[in-house]
């Protein structure tokens, strides 16, 4: 009896975080950190399913390991409350409008691109997106010019030459970097450990 | 054999891109452009755009649209779970591992050193996709050659980002506006 009603509760919370991380990710524009908030709002302050403190560790949980935030804060609380099939279904829930909105958009694209407005509009728009990634990198670059750790300032101009104009597939500049990481963290363990 | 292909390909945009949003645009450039050739300059350009104005994760759009461009739904289906793969492992992993020992120093250390290259390649990345907004797909650049109309809707834009609070969607419809603007005009004179 209690396994059942246990079953049927476990049902309804899964449709619950399906029909969440759907609308979330339907109507949140202005990428992952947004999103997680949203989460944050939605299932500790609202739902009340996750406490603060921990909320904020599966946020930092899902912003340091790779692929999209939205994705991966979808998985740390769908993961957290019910395993693995909470996971799946918030991943479901979350990468469905995004999968429905831009097949239907690339269908219009083919469609469209040749129409002389739309074409240049698109034209415009990427003088757009160019000066929305710059202002994206100088508000994520001048905190680490800033800070001033030498190290971090030669994997930024280390990174951007090799990028730029040395061209080297991305991939190995983030192995790199991150091995780098790996070794500073742990020396800095060691030192502080002794 | 083409989504063996589109999945390896987004896997590795899965699996490499820290930082969220547009630190996969440098990944996905590498792969879907250079690579592979699927998408030329401009196309991913547009691509950017229309995930900037529309909800969805980045890698998330690109892996849908490249792969309906490519090899159609079970394209784009397939991409996608390349995509988001990585993630559910990782992710799974490290919060079975959290809440176990809650602790995330280590992990925390290494993206500390990642932020900055990630910066850097997200501007490497910024760069092209102004080079061929000026350019077009001209191999050099030279003074001549310069779309004049784009350098002031782009600085116009930066102006706008930095100086007031408008939503870059909004600016990037405008910088849109602008330019169909620009034409009409020319067209007409």
């Amino acid at each position: 009896m209690e396994s059942r009603e246990e079953k049927e509760s476990q049902g309804k919370i899964l449709w619950k975080i399906f029909l969440s991380t759907l609308y979330l990710s339907a109507f949140t524009f202005g990428g992952g950190y947004v999103i997680v908030t949203l989460m944050k709002k939605k299932f500790v302050d609202e739902y009340h399913w996750i406490g603060e403190d921990e909320m904020l560790d599966l946020v930092a949980i899902a912003q340091s390991s790779p692929g999209a935030i939205a994705v991966n804060g979808a998985i740390v609380v769908g993961y957290k409350l019910l395993g693995i099939p909470g996971a799946l279904v918030a991943i479901l829930g979350t990468i469905l409008p995004p999968f429905v909105i831009i097949a239907a958009i690339s269908v219009c694209y083919n469609v469209f691109r040749s129409n002389f407005f739309v074409a240049q509009m698109l034209s415009g728009m990427q003088a757009g997106v160019g000066a929305v990634i710059a202002s994206v990198t100088y508000d994520m670059g001048a905190p680490i010019v800033k800070e001033k750790d030498p190290m971090s300032l030669v994997i930024m101009l280390g990174a951007f030459l090799a990028a730029c104009i040395l061209e080297i597939n991305v991939v190995y500049i983030v192995i790199v970097c991150g091995l780098i990481g790996l070794v500073r963290t742990l020396l800095s363990k060691r030192r502080s450990g002794k | 054999m083409i989504y063996l292909q589109l999945f390896l390909s987004f896997l590795q945009i899965g699996m490499f891109s820290f930082g969220g949003g547009y630190a996969a645009m440098p990944l996905i450039q590498g792969q879907v452009v250079t690579t592979h050739g699927w998408l030329t300059m401009s196309e991913f350009t547009d691509l950017i755009t229309i995930s900037q104005i529309t909800p969805g994760p980045i890698a998330v759009n690109s892996a849908t649209f490249v792969g309906l461009k490519i090899a159609g739904i079970p394209g784009a289906v397939v991409a996608t779970v390349g995509c988001i793969l990585p993630s559910c492992i990782i992710v799974t992993i490290l919060a079975r591992l959290y809440l176990k020992y809650r602790n995330l120093d280590l992990l925390q250390g290494v993206l500390k050193s990642l932020r900055p290259a990630v910066v850097a390649m997200i501007a490497s990345a910024g760069i092209l996709i102004l080079k061929n907004a000026f350019w077009g797909s001209a191999e050099s650049i030279s003074l001549t050659g310069t779309e004049w109309s784009m350098v002031l809707i782009f600085g116009i834009c930066v102006l706008l980002l930095r100086k007031t609070k408008l939503n870059p969607i909004w600016v990037m419809v405008l910088a849109g506006v602008m330019k169909v603007g620009i034409s009409a005009m020319t067209n007409v004179l």
